[in-house]
């Protein structure tokens, strides 16, 4: 694989999800009546492997979010199975839990949003460290919160100061250094760089690269931002309206998309250079809504190609290769 | 000229000293034509198109300095009261945030009659139909009920349509779109961007886009500035920049753009973090990230270099002849 020149690579599965379900129920009126459910997820599968990126894209609504955050139970699934390297995490409790959650770890979109203002860096680092790790000493906790900070760029005089004195790319460090100070597997990245200007974007993502490669992590990689995703996933999960529509390595994505959703998501990106010809196929209408979705294939409301079969039931899945799929009639 | 900016100085008073967040910025805009503003925050790009509108908050914004000609005439001079004539009506501005720009509290058809009445002076059924006309003009389905709507009951992209109709139904010379995609889906950014190409070829309007984003600009514009902490540091065509781009800024502002066509690895991102407007550095205030930094850069200021073809231009020591 082109990415990390000399990383190890298997097809050993980390993260399964099967079938993964997420409503949230809509109550009206003072007896609370259950009117209807926000289908925020509505029945998806993927994988990811050891040490892989995948990446999830979609447009705002599209339920990526919730997909990860269901994925590692940060807000339980209605329905579906997950198993954690080849262990079924749903199963998984209270104390046996907390000891799983040391193996996953999230990082937000808003740095700053989710660093408390109130703390210094070293109380944000060692309340971890105390709750996950109590068997280190005062002095073992202030060497590995100074190894994390180093680890991504950071000096660690950081650890006296407060979150605000920081600009935007080194809150996000903070962050990065908060998720991998316990040594996790699986790192969920929800829109991690997309606050950040380009400028910092690019040290953010090479430090993720580098980070990636050192500690055998693998991410899953949330994000709208098609050429961000491009570049940093080895596999992409393109999501519509809770359903994922196509999955694939990602050079086979940009190079032959199947699904017409896809296709339309590649021709909307901007042009690189102003003299490229790029034909544009972006069809009419928005993202439906996700209390009331569409029967059959969810993007039959824009889709130019639908037929009839569409509107009944969505499609089955269509296998190109090994790593490549899609859920779509043609 | 539709309208010239010379020399632009906007202050800003912290903690008792004068900031100049806009440092000597000058351009052109024409009839039919695009310019962009590039930068990354904090730059001073849309403190310039505050400035323009003379809608900056003051204090802590002191008067601005230089000119700023609209058909001739300095609009930085003119009373406030003749500023109002031309805010809105020759002069529209759209905002990056539609939710935050538009009134909660009001339908959407209000706010919009508001405007009507205002510069075009229609009521009632010949205002209500101008509107109706503006809204299909930017692809809003049924205008006759969304015009009863809350902006909350509308999508993102509705909203910013809603907006870009408001701003261009006054039929302005000069539209000031300040990230006018940046919180919009690619597909939405898309169906923006050919709306506001198709209507600047079939009005003339002049648009100056304020973006980070190079591939916006590469989408629409025909001219771009190029802003680092609070000066011009290149400008030229289009062209000029993406093929020629001559300032080291520029080139780390492309360098560090993930590519959908070029193979991965590491990024080539520009070291450090833009400055505060606090602590500009000295000289070039991009010394402290070049990597083409020479002793003489933190020294002084960089001179204004021409570069061959067009308007290109670049204050860049590496460029002093």
């Amino acid at each position: 694989m082109k990415s990390g020149a000399g990383c190890m690579k298997n097809n050993e599965p980390l993260l399964e999800v099967k079938s993964l379900k997420k409503f949230f129920p809509i109550m009206k009126g003072i007896f609370r009546h259950h009117t209807g459910d926000v289908k925020a997820v509505n029945g998806i599968d993927f994988t990811i492997r050891k040490n892989e990126v995948l990446g999830v894209v979609g447009e705002s609504g599209c339920g990526k979010s919730t997909a990860g955050r269901t994925a590692i139970r940060l807000t339980e699934p209605t329905e579906g199975q997950i198993l954690f390297d080849g262990k079924d995490f749903l199963k998984v409790k209270d104390r046996e839990l907390k000891a799983y959650r040391k193996h996953i770890q999230i990082v937000f979109q808003n740095p700053y949003a989710s660093l408390n203002p109130r703390k210094t860096i070293a109380g944000a680092l060692e309340e971890i460290l105390q709750y996950h790790k109590p068997e280190l000493t005062p002095r073992n906790r202030e060497d590995r919160m100074s190894q994390v900070l180093q680890q991504v760029g950071l000096s660690p005089d950081a650890l006296e100061l407060y979150p605000h004195e920081f600009s935007g790319g080194q809150q996000q460090r903070i962050c990065i250094a908060r998720a991998i100070i316990l040594k996790p597997r699986l790192i969920i990245l929800d829109e991690a760089v997309s606050a950040l200007d380009v400028s910092i974007q690019a040290q953010v993502l090479n430090l993720l690269h580098d980070l990636k490669r050192e500690l055998n992590l693998s991410y899953l990689f949330i994000s709208h931002d098609l050429s961000v995703i491009r570049h940093i996933c080895d596999r992409i999960v393109v999501m519509y309206l809770g359903k994922i529509v196509e999955t694939s390595s990602s050079e086979k994505l940009f190079s032959n998309p199947k699904h017409p959703y896809t296709q339309m998501l590649l021709s909307a990106i901007p042009k690189n250079h102003p003299d490229e010809k790029k034909t544009r196929n972006v069809y009419k209408g928005e993202i439906p809504s996700m209390i009331t979705p569409p029967s059959g294939c969810p993007f039959n409301t824009r889709c130019p190609y639908a037929q009839e079969t569409c509107y009944r039931k969505f499609p089955d899945k269509k296998i190109v290769d090994d790593d490549h799929e899609y859920f779509c009639i043609l | 000229m539709l309208l010239s900016v010379r020399n632009l100085v906007t202050k800003l008073v912290l903690g008792g000293k004068h900031i100049a967040v806009v440092d000597d910025i000058s351009f052109d805009l024409k009839t039919g034509k695009t310019l962009a503003l590039v930068g990354e925050s904090g730059c001073g790009k849309s403190m310039t198109a505050l400035s323009i509108m003379r809608i900056l908050p003051q204090p802590p914004a002191l008067q601005s300095e230089g000119e700023i000609l609209y058909r001739g005439k300095n609009i930085l001079t003119i009373s406030e009261a003749k500023m109002r004539h031309i805010r809105g009506k020759s002069i529209a501005m759209i905002f990056q945030n539609p939710m935050t720009a538009l009134n909660p509290v009001y339908t959407v058809g209000y706010q919009l009659l508001e405007t009507v009445n205002l510069h075009l002076g229609l009521y009632g059924d010949e205002a209500l139909e101008r509107i109706r006309i503006a809204l299909c003009e930017v692809g809003i389905p049924s205008p006759e009920e969304r015009i009863n709507e809350y902006p909350h009951q509308l999508s993102g992209g509705m909203t910013q349509r809603i907006m870009i109709a408001m701003a261009l139904i006054c039929e302005p010379d000069i539209l000031i779109a300040d990230e006018p995609t940046t919180a919009l889906d690619v597909t939405i950014q898309a169906q923006i961007l050919d709306l506001m190409r198709s209507l600047q070829e079939r009005k003339g309007t002049a648009i100056l886009l304020i973006t980070h984003d190079m591939g916006v600009v590469a989408e629409i514009a025909d001219d771009v500035v190029v802003m680092y902490a609070a000066k011009s540091v290149e400008k030229g065509s289009v062209r000029n920049i993406f093929n020629d781009m001559a300032h080291p800024y520029t080139r780390g502002l492309f360098n560090s753009r993930p590519n959908i066509a070029a193979v991965r690895g590491e990024l080539a991102a520009i070291d450090g973090t833009v400055p505060p407007v606090t602590a500009f550095p000295t000289g070039c205030r991009f010394h402290t990230r070049c990597p083409n930094v020479m002793e003489k850069c933190a020294e002084a200021e960089a001179p204004k270099v021409s570069l061959g073809a067009g308007n290109h231009e670049v204050r860049c020591w590496l460029y002093e002849k």
